[in-house]
């Protein structure tokens, strides 16, 4: 068996054809650059766990100047809105059940008095178990409104002996606005389907369309067709995590704390990996229906369930955590929070990046490894 | 310009599950020869010269090219050669100047030999005009025309052509024939696989394939000649009775209706007035054999033996 080295030309040439009917392809070019950034921008404005203006009712009892004034607090917190005034207490049940209100604020006759009287004055907040989320949120945040209020009630003099306040602080997201966390998640979930789909698509075109058997026979190497066809998608990749970027900080106003050459580093490991992906999935399925199908399915749903984007890693079953390991997108998403939230550097996200050049390692070797240069059959 | 052997077949085998697509094949193809692979749909013409591309793997056997094993190093030859596809393999989304570009690139065809390259390429194939159009919108004839360009603009030294005037127009047709004529005038060794026999008697050499396996290999004239005064045209008033009772003749091997005239292969040294003699034959002229008739005559041979086995 003789060496046949490795030409950067041939794989140039590579590049360069591929490039040149990617131009030429509406349909790839609309995949390679619209449909990330209309996915961020839909999921962008779509999700968001940021609650607004929820209805409740409210029943007081104690009808009096500090009632009032809590009420007050809790509707100019923009958090809740204010929709019923109840005058007793028979009405409740019917509100919630219908889904009308989702909590009612019970405000117990001599709340005042008990204020009045430096004691603890304790106020009733029924909420909307069905909605297990929404409801933990909407505790939290009257909490929070009845402990600031307390704190003014306080400040104004009044005396409240003996209460003492927890003082959560949240750091790296103060406002704990959602938006900040679905945005960098969101770009690495995106990338992961993206990458994969756009690549699926190159070798399985060449065998259908049977350019590949012309192929096959010159005296090109498999590294440089599985790497020519692999760059101009890198150039997109970075081109769809630096637009989307940009697009969240300038729209959602998303913070972009830490180093920026860091962010590309890890985003080529991790394009490399994801495109790998999809050429693996292209050469061993050579079929452009199949190999999408496929590449959307094994990308969509992991990055989507088992990266850490929507549901919290640690509280899976230990199954689904081992899983969850070989999920590329849940170490691009450490990393894109990471560096966009908490300004963090490779001191701590050196074990993500070895995840990725692992991952890249397998995704290229893989794509390599099932890309033959023979006609099957 | 013939020279020693360029391609060795021993014994080259390719079997798709219970289908042997090349049986067994055996045989030389020398430097600077046009070497023809005739034979029917199915007979083994594009799964050879798919091995011989180096893009198909033998199942059994050997082929080498300049001595290198196409099974045990398939890339070895590919800087040499060049493989034509019989389905249109080049990028239709390309022009006609970028899809030679690529090949040029992929060959490392050195920049400054490129220009007098393609200007001679498009002397011969007339694609000048067409450079830069896409090259889904050619015509038939004008994508083999680019195929071949693609094919030679790294100067093999093996050219191997799989049908390469199927769906082709007449005119191409000749076109592609004068063209691959002068590179063999060049110096190319030439393997074009055809199932068009009156192609074939272009080549040097023939070798006849039917359903996997060789018929014959040789010059198609001494082919031709190997049926000399063995195939006669008999003139007759009833041509169905005629042929019936020819087939019962022992010296006749085959009696085919052509037309209104019945062509008949008799045994050797076999008497044009023993065939005169069947009753209802008015006229007994000997014939030339086309290839195709030599052909038809084998496959025959090959199918009674068969029946016989």
């Amino acid at each position: 068996m003789r060496k046949h080295a490795l030409d950067l030309g041939r794989l140039l040439a590579v590049a360069r054809k591929e490039t040149i009917q990617l131009r030429r392809d509406p349909r790839s070019l609309a995949m390679a650059f619209l449909l990330p950034l209309g996915l961020l921008l839909f999921f962008g404005y779509a999700i968001s766990w940021d609650l607004k203006d929820l209805p409740i009712a409210v029943r007081d009892e104690d009808a009096t100047r500090s009632s009032r004034e809590l009420v007050d607090a809790l509707e100019g917190s923009n958090f809740f809105q204010v929709a019923e005034r109840l005058d007793s207490r028979a009405p409740i049940d019917h509100l919630l059940r219908h889904g009308q209100v989702r909590g009612v604020l019970v405000i117990p006759r001599g709340f005042s008095r008990d204020l009045a009287a430096g004691r603890r004055a304790p106020v009733q907040l029924l909420l909307d178990g069905s909605d297990a989320n929404t409801a933990i949120i909407m505790m939290n945040y009257a909490d929070a409104i009845a402990a600031r209020w307390s704190q003014q009630v306080l400040l104004r003099g009044q005396q409240l002996p003996g209460l003492a306040t927890a003082e959560p602080r949240v750091w790296y997201n103060p406002t704990l606005a959602s938006r900040n966390m679905i945005v960098p998640g969101l770009i690495a979930v995106i990338m992961s389907i993206i990458a994969a789909m756009l690549t699926a698509l190159t070798i399985a075109r060449e065998w259908e369309r049977g350019t590949m058997e012309q192929l096959a026979a010159t005296p090109v190497h498999r590294l440089e067709v599985v790497f020519g066809k692999l760059l101009p998608y890198v150039v997109i990749g970075f081109i769809d995590v630096a637009g989307s970027t940009i697009l969240g900080m300038l729209l959602f106003g998303v913070p972009l704390r830490g180093s920026v050459l860091l962010l590309a580093g890890l985003t080529l490991l991790f394009l490399l990996g994801a495109l790998g992906l999809g050429i693996f999935i292209s050469a061993a399925l050579k079929s452009q229906v199949l190999a999408t199908q496929v590449a959307l399915v094994a990308t969509y749903l992991p990055a989507l369930l088992l990266s850490g984007f929507i549901f919290d890693l640690g509280a899976m079953a230990p199954v689904l955590q081992a899983i969850s390991r070989i999920v590329p997108a849940r170490y691009f998403i450490a990393v894109t929070r990471g560096i966009f939230l908490k300004g963090v550097g490779v001191q701590v996200l050196w074990i993500q990046g070895l995840s990725m050049i692992i991952f890249a390692a397998v995704g290229i070797g893989a794509a390599t490894a099932a890309f033959r240069k023979r006609i099957s059959a | 310009m013939i020279g020693e052997a360029l391609i060795v077949l021993d014994g080259l085998t390719r079997r798709f599950g219970a289908l042997t697509a090349v049986d067994r094949l055996s045989l030389e193809v020398r430097t600077g020869e046009l070497f023809g692979i005739v034979g029917p749909d199915g007979a083994g013409k594009t799964t050879t010269l798919r091995m011989l591309a180096g893009v198909l793997p033998p199942s059994a056997g050997e082929a080498h090219i300049a001595g290198i094993s196409v099974g045990r190093d398939p890339e070895g030859a590919k800087p040499f050669l060049a493989y034509m596809a019989q389905r249109f393999g080049l990028y239709e989304d390309l022009t006609v100047r970028e899809n030679i570009e690529f090949y040029a690139d992929l060959y490392r065809v050195p920049r400054r030999d490129r220009p007098a390259r393609l200007e001679r390429l498009y002397a011969f194939s007339n694609l000048g005009e067409f450079e830069h159009r896409l090259a889904g919108k050619l015509s038939g004839g004008m994508k083999q025309k680019l195929a071949l360009c693609c094919s030679l603009i790294h100067h093999p030294r093996l050219l191997l052509l799989d049908e390469p005037t199927f769906g082709v127009d007449p005119i191409s047709r000749r076109d592609l024939w004068l063209i691959l004529h002068e590179l063999v005038a060049e110096g190319v060794t030439v393997v074009v696989s055809t199932s068009y026999l009156d192609e074939a008697e272009r080549c040097d050499r023939v070798a006849l394939l039917h359903q996997g396996r060789m018929l014959a290999l040789d010059a198609p004239t001494v082919l031709q000649e190997s049926m000399s005064g063995r195939l006669f045209a008999v003139t007759t008033a009833a041509p169905r009775a005629a042929r019936d009772r020819l087939r019962a003749h022992p010296a006749v091997q085959r009696a085919v209706l052509f037309g209104d005239l019945l062509h008949v292969v008799v045994q050797p040294d076999t008497p044009a007035a023993s065939i005169a003699a069947v009753p209802g034959v008015q006229a007994v002229r000997p014939l030339d054999a086309s290839l195709e008739d030599v052909f038809i005559h084998l496959v025959g041979e090959a199918a009674g033996q068969e029946a016989a086995a």
